[in-house]
């Protein structure tokens, strides 16, 4: 085992270079970050601003309309109180790690590394189809993916006349398997991205590690789980990463698809947020489920860096 | 949820700004006029460009930037809310629904209006009822009524006649209506039986036309307006949840599905109900509005197929039927630059003129003495009788600042029975939870 891994630990550390410490390091540290303050104010006004305010408006009762919206009172914690007291509050952060689980880190993540890996293999002709059909859901605006799955997948849609074609009577979908329709879409959009992220990751493991092993008779199963895996686990991490952000935050595809329904049975975080927020005016309490999710992100991008620790090698 | 805050503003201020009040920057003598337009609903489009025209007309100088928010009842609020957040976006006129005013009075988005009534001398035209309608909670006005409605059951006569219900039907009880539902479910298998709109989908639609026009036809009420207490654990609620679940469980209403999209009342008004395709449809008194000729789905024979009968109580307990009551008002936006301007054009909207032509058009019940009894009006629909007469038994939605927050419980209540996910005695309990917090705590809550 390890002299599969030894060629690959000396490979990376060649590409850090070496560095040795020098005098007035501070001042050419400070002169070396100098440019990048311009984006630094940016990430602080545009990123860094809008989480503060949310943080600070999840513990007031900023309303839309009635006295709140006259003047906002400081409520301390009664948002969040008020939303752990809520049963449905607690299903829409089951709906969305579901959603989470099963449309990005499963669907998409795997998906895309298998279709990834098929294509390196695959014809030319098949890799060139397969690529551009996968990767125009992605390249369509949301909205219009969204309206394209809810043709697909509403109760007299594409899905159910190709099942009538061979016998089978389809479910009313959107509205009897509501989260299944919803991370089917998601896997459907977000597919790509990961299989074109995979895709240049498996371009970088060097084939002659892999055909090392391959002559020290490690089968398919084992190159992969030994070399690829490990090799690529940077890539894995990042993308995990910006897939699990861009999930958490889904709203248009579920929004156009079932509005949270039937009932609450769609309802994810964003979702329950926009319904409080807008539908029922609530600001206050809109923005603390708008917050949790925050929480919710950072928890899983912290999992994923400690996980599979991207930086260290 | 960020993306979601940034686009709806955007949203908010693009609306704004494509309707071309950017030019409002650079004149201070704009009045900026927003209303709803959505679907079938261009009455109120085609009446402000009219009352743009003559005011323009009238005072030189001055320019009327409309700003139609398109959007279903419930998005068309929230936008309005976004947009009078801001003293950029606010605009001087508002088409605010009478629910609405004495909440949006306290968030500050309304200008009182009782300086300005008193030298107005069409003011006398306006019967008490309706004066009230725009008052605020501290008793100040806020909006100038444009018309009034009130509810009934629409039936189509041919339908009922092929299942065998007798025509013109007389239902006395809740029972009777649902017999007559299973009737022609039975007879006829192409069509939805009944509607009763309900879920989150149709907003306040749900709450008024479909869930109050049953609870006032109980025993219960939402509110106890002596004690100034909202009602929880009454009979009457539960009740009234069991005929939404008779209704969308048991198959004699329309799929849950449809009945959830924001665009329902538009397909009820606009297809169902010409189409032939829905029996009975307990709905507003502005329903024609859609079938005259200038309506979005003109339908020359709808007087002919179409019946209207009041609404029964439950058990046909006196006074044996019942009804609910709202309507519209012109409002001031208190960020308005160009308040006495604003208020001109309010007064000019409103005057007995631009009035006639509205409530004819739109089919509300008018409110002015005047104009409800001149004969343009009272020939041009023949309905207008027959639902302003049921203003007898109307009952008015609790008049406080809560009611939005208490009417969006009761939509939950409604969709969580309606799709099967709670039975109509557990989605009152998650009604009489919630209703504290709703109501602004536990002391302005009664539990029977």
């Amino acid at each position: 085992m390890s002299s599969l891994t030894h060629p690959v630990t000396t490979g990376t550390r060649g590409r850090g270079g070496p560095s040795s410490p020098r005098p007035r390091r501070l001042g050419r540290t400070i002169g070396r970050s100098a440019p990048l303050i311009p984006s630094m104010v940016l990430v602080a006004v545009f990123l860094l601003g809008p989480v503060i305010s949310s943080f600070y408006g999840s513990f007031t009762d900023m309303s839309l309309t009635g006295s709140a919206a006259a003047g906002a009172k400081f409520v301390g914690f009664d948002n969040y109180v008020q939303l752990f007291q809520n049963p449905d509050f607690l299903q829409s952060v089951w709906l969305t790690v579901l959603f989470l689980v099963g449309s990005a880190i499963i669907g998409q993540n795997v998906l895309g590394m298998g279709l990834a890996m098929l294509m390196r293999h695959g014809h030319a002709v098949v890799r060139a189809v397969v690529g551009t059909l996968v990767v125009t859901a992605w390249i369509l605006p949301e909205i219009v993916a969204a309206f394209a799955a809810y043709a697909f997948f509403h109760d007299k849609g594409t899905l159910n006349e190709l099942l009538a074609l061979v016998g089978i009577h389809g479910p009313n979908w959107l509205y009897a398997l509501p989260m299944i329709a919803v991370i089917l879409a998601n896997v459907w959009r977000g597919t790509a991205f990961s299989m074109l992220v995979y895709s240049a990751a498996l371009t970088d493991v060097p084939d002659d590690v892999t055909e090392s092993a391959e002559i020290d008779g490690a089968g398919g199963v084992k190159r992969l789980i030994y070399i690829t895996l490990p090799m690529i686990r940077r890539s894995i991490s990042t993308n995990l990463m910006l897939t699990t952000l861009q999930t958490l935050s889904v709203f248009t595809l579920i929004y156009v698809m079932t509005a949270g329904g039937p009932g609450t049975k769609s309802s994810t975080l964003p979702i329950l947020a926009y319904q409080e927020a807008f539908k029922f005016s609530q600001l206050g309490l809109g923005t603390a489920i708008a917050t949790i999710l925050l929480v919710i992100g950072a928890i899983f991008s912290i999992v994923y860096i400690r996980a599979l620790k991207p930086e260290v090698d | 949820m960020k993306r979601i805050l940034s686009a709806l503003a955007i949203g908010a201020v693009a609306a704004a700004a494509l309707s071309g009040c950017s030019a409002g920057s650079g004149s201070d003598k704009v009045i900026k006029v927003a209303y709803q337009k959505f679907g079938n609903f261009t009455q109120m489009d085609t009446q402000m460009k009219s009352v743009a025209k003559q005011f323009e007309a009238q005072n030189k100088g001055y320019t009327v930037k409309l700003v139609p928010i398109q959007a279903s009842e419930n998005d068309y609020y929230t936008k309005l809310s976004l947009m009078n957040k801001a003293a950029s976006t606010a605009p001087d006129v508002l088409y605010e629904d009478t629910f609405l005013i004495k909440s949006d009075a306290d968030a500050g988005y309304l200008a009182p209006l009782d300086s300005y009534v008193k030298d107005w001398s069409d003011w006398s035209k306006f019967p008490d009822n309706a004066k009230q309608a725009g008052e605020g909670e501290n008793g100040k006005l806020y909006g100038i009524s444009m018309g009034t409605d009130t509810r009934a059951l629409w039936y189509n006569k041919d339908l009922l006649k092929k299942a065998g219900v007798e025509v013109p039907w007389q239902p006395k009880s809740w029972q009777d209506v649902l017999d007559a539902a299973k009737k022609v479910k039975a007879a006829e298998p192409g069509v939805t039986p009944i509607n009763i709109y309900s879920g989150k989908g149709g907003g306040e639609q749900s709450t008024m036309q479909g869930f109050e026009m049953l609870l006032y036809g109980t025993h219960d009420t939402l509110y106890d307006s002596s004690s100034k207490k909202w009602i929880a654990g009454s009979k009457g609620f539960v009740d009234s949840l069991d005929v939404i679940k008779e209704i969308y469980q048991g198959g004699l209403g329309p799929s849950v599905q449809n009945a959830l999209d924001p665009n329902f009342g538009n397909t009820v008004s606009g297809q169902l109900l010409p189409q032939g395709k829905l029996a009975i449809d307990l709905d507003g008194s502005w329903l024609p509005q859609n079938w005259i000729k200038s309506g979005a789905a003109p339908w020359s024979d709808w007087n002919k197929v179409m019946g209207e009968v009041a609404m029964p109580t439950q058990d046909g307990a006196s006074p044996g039927t019942t009804s609910m009551s709202g309507g519209w008002t012109l409002a001031l936006g208190s960020k308005s630059k160009n308040k006495d301007a604003a208020w001109d054009f309010i007064k000019l909207a409103l005057n007995k003129k631009n009035s006639l032509k509205y409530d004819v058009s739109a089919t509300q019940i008018a409110v002015r003495t005047d104009v409800a009894s001149d004969p343009t009006y009272t020939d041009a629909n023949p309905t207008n009788k027959f639902f302003s007469d049921l203003v007898k038994v109307t009952h008015f939605r609790p008049a406080t600042s809560v009611y939005p927050k208490v009417s969006n419980n009761i939509q939950v209540a409604m969709e969580s029975v309606m799709t099967g996910q709670a039975t109509p005695k557990q989605a009152a309990k998650t009604y009489d939870d919630a209703l504290p917090d709703a109501v602004g705590g536990a002391k302005h809550v009664t539990t029977k």
